[in-house]
Formats: structure tokens, C-alpha cells, sequence
């Protein structure tokens, strides 16, 4: 099987090594670039699972403002940000919100809740 | 007219006002009032509505509008004044604030020590001079933000955005998660101007083109943005001619730098740094003019909101202490003078020799670098500075002989 070059660009510090390597029947091998230990971590969460939390917007009634904005309360597989957007631009709130109130509870099977990220009064 | 009397007043009700306000109230200030001119308090935070917020000061990852909260929830617990929807109109340096509202008309505030927190404006087009006629669909990354996570707005389908500073990264994600096309983020240096964290979780993520060393020439269109020209640039920052794209597009957001907003300031005739834009402060935080204090994007414009909450503090103590007649006066003033590969420094002058953090922003990205202050470095090495990211360092000023000095060189220099 042919052996795939990848790259991925390191957050874990203000670096940002370019890290180099190679992919054989799914795996990682032969990790290059980083210029410190904490980088083979991150690219190993990053080629096999890469997580991010999803922040953005529902509709919202009865309040002085027409949107609330909220977030998942904890990571989600990356490639599950655009279907979650999807079914949020559907979802619509009624003020009063309160800060950490949950909006969706585990959206699509992430486990993980949508939660609102302020107080909105009603009006 | 109306006349008030307080102990610390505070202009502005952000994160550095916020902060500087609990601070102050803290240390035992009596009155303390927070003078705000939007209808909320949070300042910026609430239409920074992503995560990455809170990271040093509370080991959390919050959103804008869940960072102010904690904020707001001390002021209120603390029953500290708030007059919002109020503009301040004029300061002086006797420290007298004539202010209005609608509830309240035209009234003057007394205050025995004054906090400036107002913040920075967003650069705008007329500032670039791009060549093009006036039409629709040009606007600030910020702006957009506001329309985008506010009001609920898009404001384009097919955007370019000039400037990769951190709010025009954090629009490329936002646009794109809401259903446009983020054509292209056009740079002009040779590096992003945000954090890395940012340019791979906003535009990598999403596979949006980072054009480095190039600039928007022209835009054109007749009522609404209709494209852009996109040109190579040289060292010195001039459009290569023969090198030019044009990009369809119908909206071109601006995310191009930020300028404290100090024509207050001036009024005060507080000193202002023509390298930060803000006035020239010591590490109290005191201006030029005494009584008067200062902190957040109205001295330096900050990549992290807990530097701001960091810098109010200190200006919130350093007020309330003033207002308590209990502020040490100066021992001395020593001037920091900007050395090699410095494009700026906060606090710009010394009173006092403690340890003091120095604020720094490079004028070159540079490998392996300490600092050196007058005669003595600072054993401690930073592995890469760049200009996009502040550099913290913690001098003690104490260790040093300073008897005679008025001033000092502070210089980044190479690891030997």
C-alpha cells in the first residue's frame, strides 16, 4: 500500500512547527519537524480524531436582541461542525435564557450539549 | 447643571474598565463609577461570541460573552455605579468629566482619580487608500462581526478579506460556518498578523487561501463590490505591477489593525507614545497627568483579553489608592527607551523599583532572544518572538542600580 505524505501545522505553542509525516495503512509514522515532544501529541489527536468546540448563533424570540449565541460544552469531531450548523439554523429560543442553559442536549449523537454562552431578559 | 462627586471614576465598561473597577473597589476606593456609552457592559466581548478566551487568567477556554459575565456578575455583586447609554464628552486634567445621557441630560462628574478605559477603533478603508469608487459592501472585520453575531446579518456571500489580524481570522470561520464563500485572507507581510492557533483552526480548517505578501489594489463595482485586484508586494510594501489577480467577490472585509481611541486623552492633555498610539504610562499605570491612570486597547492594543484584565487591575489599584491619598509619590522617573527590535513598549517610564512586566511588541520576528534593560539582561530566553504576538517579560528593577539614572535602553538581542 502506498505510503501518503502528510502535514500539520502545530498549535500547542506560538512555534507552530510544520510537522511532517508519513501515513501507511491509516498510521502515523515517521513524525518530523517538531521541535519539541508536545508536538507528536497534538498530531496524533489531530490525524486521528481532530476535535473542535463549535461556537455560533440560534435564533431568539421575546428579547431585545434576535439572535443568542451559544456553544458545544465540550469538543466535537471536527467533521460534524458543518452538520451541526445545519441543524442549528433550525433550532429557535425563547428569552429568558439564562448563561449555561442547555439549547440542544447532545446534538446529533456528539455528546455533546449546546449551551448558551449569556443572559438574555426577555423583553 | 447636574454635578456629581466620586472617588475613582472609570471611562469605559470593557474588559479593562471592568477589571479596573473591582480592583479599585477592592482596595478599599469608596465610590466608584463606571461611565459606559453602549447599553450593556462587556465592551467588545459580547459580539465575541467564539471560544479561546480566559485561557491564562482562569486556565478556561470562554467565549467573549461568557468572559465579561464573570465580570459583570462582581461589578453587580459589588454595587459599583454603572451609568450606561452616557457619553463622556469632555475630560480635563483636574480630572472633571462632563458627561450625558437621556435620563440625565448634560451633567459633570468629580472624580478624584480617573481610570481611561475606552478602548481602540478598527482602521478603515479611507485609512488604506485603496484606489475604487465608494460602494457597498466594504466594511470592518468588526463591523461584520456585529451585523454577524448580533443583529444577524451576512453581510456578503462571496467575501475577501485584507489583513489576517486575529478578528479577520476569526470572521473567515464565522462567514463560512454561516454559509459564504471566504474566497481568499490577504496578507501583506510575509507571516500571518493573528495567532497560529487561529490561522489553523479558522482558515486551514476550512481550507481558505492565505495570501501572504500581497495586497488589494483596486475594487470594483458600480453600487455593490463586484471584485478586487489582489497584487504581490515588495519589501517595502508597493504593489509589484504585472502581478495583479482579480477575485470576484461582493464583499471585502477590512481587518487592518487597531488604533486606541484617545481624543479624550488629548483633551487631558495627557502624553501620548507615537508607537502605541496610547498615553505614556508607568508601571501604576499612571499617565503623564497625575490622578489620571490608563489601561487595556487605550494604551496598547492587546492580542489577549486577560492582559487587559491584568493591566486594569493595576489601574484600578493604583486609582484607589491615589483617591485614598495612599499612592506613593515617585522616587524617581526613569524612561524606557525603545532599543533594538522594539516597535513599542508599555509602561513607557518607571516611578518605583519592584518587578515590573514589561509589555512588548517586536518589529521583527527573531529566534532565540533575551532581553536586555540598560546594563542588565534578562536571563531569560524566548525561543521566537514575532510581531503578532506580545512578548511578556518580568524585570527586576529592583536589582538594579538606578541611582542616577533618568533613563534606560531596553533592547531584544540575540542568545550568544
Amino acid at each position: 500500500m502506498a505510503e501518503d505524505r502528510c502535514e500539520i501545522t502545530c498549535i500547542v505553542c506560538p512555534w507552530g512547527c510544520q510537522v511532517k509525516f508519513k501515513v501507511k495503512e491509516g498510521e502515523i509514522r515517521n513524525i518530523e519537524g517538531n521541535k519539541c515532544r508536545r508536538g507528536i501529541g497534538y498530531v496524533r489527536q489531530e490525524f486521528y480524531n481532530p476535535q473542535r468546540v463549535l461556537t455560533t448563533t440560534v435564533k431568539l424570540k421575546g428579547s431585545r436582541l434576535p439572535l443568542l449565541p451559544v456553544r458545544t460544552n465540550k469538543p466535537i469531531p471536527k467533521k460534524m461542525l458543518g452538520e451541526c450548523m445545519q441543524y442549528l439554523a433550525n433550532i429557535e429560543v425563547k428569552a429568558l435564557i439564562k448563561l449555561g442553559q442547555v439549547i440542544v442536549p447532545n446534538i446529533l449523537d456528539t455528546g455533546a450539549n449546546i449551551i448558551s454562552t449569556r443572559n438574555l431578559d426577555s423583553n | 447643571m447636574k454635578e456629581e462627586k466620586v472617588d475613582v471614576a472609570i471611562i469605559g465598561g470593557g474588559p479593562a474598565g471592568l477589571a479596573a473597577a473591582l480592583s479599585a473597589k477592592r482596595v478599599g476606593a469608596g465610590k466608584v463609577l463606571i461611565l459606559d456609552r453602549n447599553k450593556e457592559l462587556g465592551g467588545i466581548l459580547f459580539q465575541c461570541i467564539h471560544n479561546g478566551f480566559g485561557l491564562h487568567r482562569f486556565k478556561e477556554d470562554l467565549t467573549g460573552p461568557e468572559y465579561a459575565q464573570r465580570f459583570i456578575d462582581e461589578v453587580k455583586e459589588m454595587k459599583i455605579e454603572v451609568k450606561l447609554e452616557t457619553m463622556v464628552m469632555e475630560i480635563n486634567s483636574s480630572r472633571e468629566i462632563l458627561a450625558t445621557n437621556h435620563k440625565e441630560g448634560i451633567f459633570r462628574v468629580k472624580a478624584t482619580s480617573l481610570v481611561l478605559a475606552m478602548g481602540c477603533r478598527e482602521r478603515t478603508r479611507e485609512m488604506l487608500s485603496i484606489p475604487g469608487v465608494r460602494l457597498a459592501g466594504i466594511l470592518t472585520a468588526g463591523v461584520a462581526q456585529q451585523w454577524v453575531n448580533l443583529e444577524g446579518y451576512l453581510p456578503g456571500k462571496e467575501v475577501v478579506i485584507l489583513g489576517s489580524g486575529d478578528i479577520g481570522l476569526i470572521m473567515a470561520r464565522r462567514l463560512t460556518l454561516e454559509g459564504a464563500e471566504v474566497k481568499a485572507v490577504v496578507e501583506m507581510m510575509p507571516y500571518p498578523g493573528g495567532l497560529i492557533r487561529n490561522v489553523v483552526q479558522c482558515l486551514q480548517d476550512f481550507d481558505i487561501p492565505l495570501l501572504l505578501e500581497r495586497t488589494v489594489t483596486f475594487i470594483y463595482g458600480r453600487n455593490r463590490v463586484e471584485a478586487v485586484t489582489v497584487a504581490k508586494v515588495d519589501a517595502k510594501g508597493e504593489s509589484i505591477p504585472g502581478t495583479e489577480k482579480v477575485i470576484p467577490c461582493d464583499t471585502l472585509l477590512l481587518s487592518v489593525g487597531l488604533i486606541p481611541e484617545n481624543e479624550l486623552s488629548s483633551l487631558a492633555r495627557i502624553e501620548i507614545d507615537s508607537s502605541t498610539g496610547g498615553p505614556v504610562i508607568d508601571e501604576r499605570m499612571q499617565t503623564s497627568v497625575d490622578g489620571i491612570f490608563a489601561c487595556g486597547n487605550v494604551v496598547q492594543v492587546h492580542d489577549l483579553v486577560d492582559y487587559v484584565s491584568q493591566q486594569g487591575e493595576i489601574a484600578g489599584k493604583s486609582a484607589a489608592l491615589y483617591a485614598l491619598g495612599k499612592l506613593k509619590p515617585a522616587k524617581r522617573i526613569i524612561k524606557l527607551k525603545r532599543g533594538r527590535n522594539i516597535r513599542f513598549l508599555t509602561p513607557q517610564r518607571i516611578s518605583d523599583q519592584e518587578k515590573v512586566t514589561l509589555f512588548i511588541r517586536v518589529a521583527n520576528p527573531e529566534q532565540k532572544v533575551k532581553l536586555r534593560v540598560g546594563e542588565g539582561i534578562i536571563e531569560q530566553t524566548k525561543p521566537l518572538v514575532r510581531p503578532n504576538q506580545m512578548v511578556v517579560w518580568t524585570v527586576p528593577f529592583g536589582d538594579f542600580k538606578l541611582s542616577d539614572l533618568r533613563e534606560m535602553e531596553v533592547s531584544v538581542i540575540r542568545e550568544k
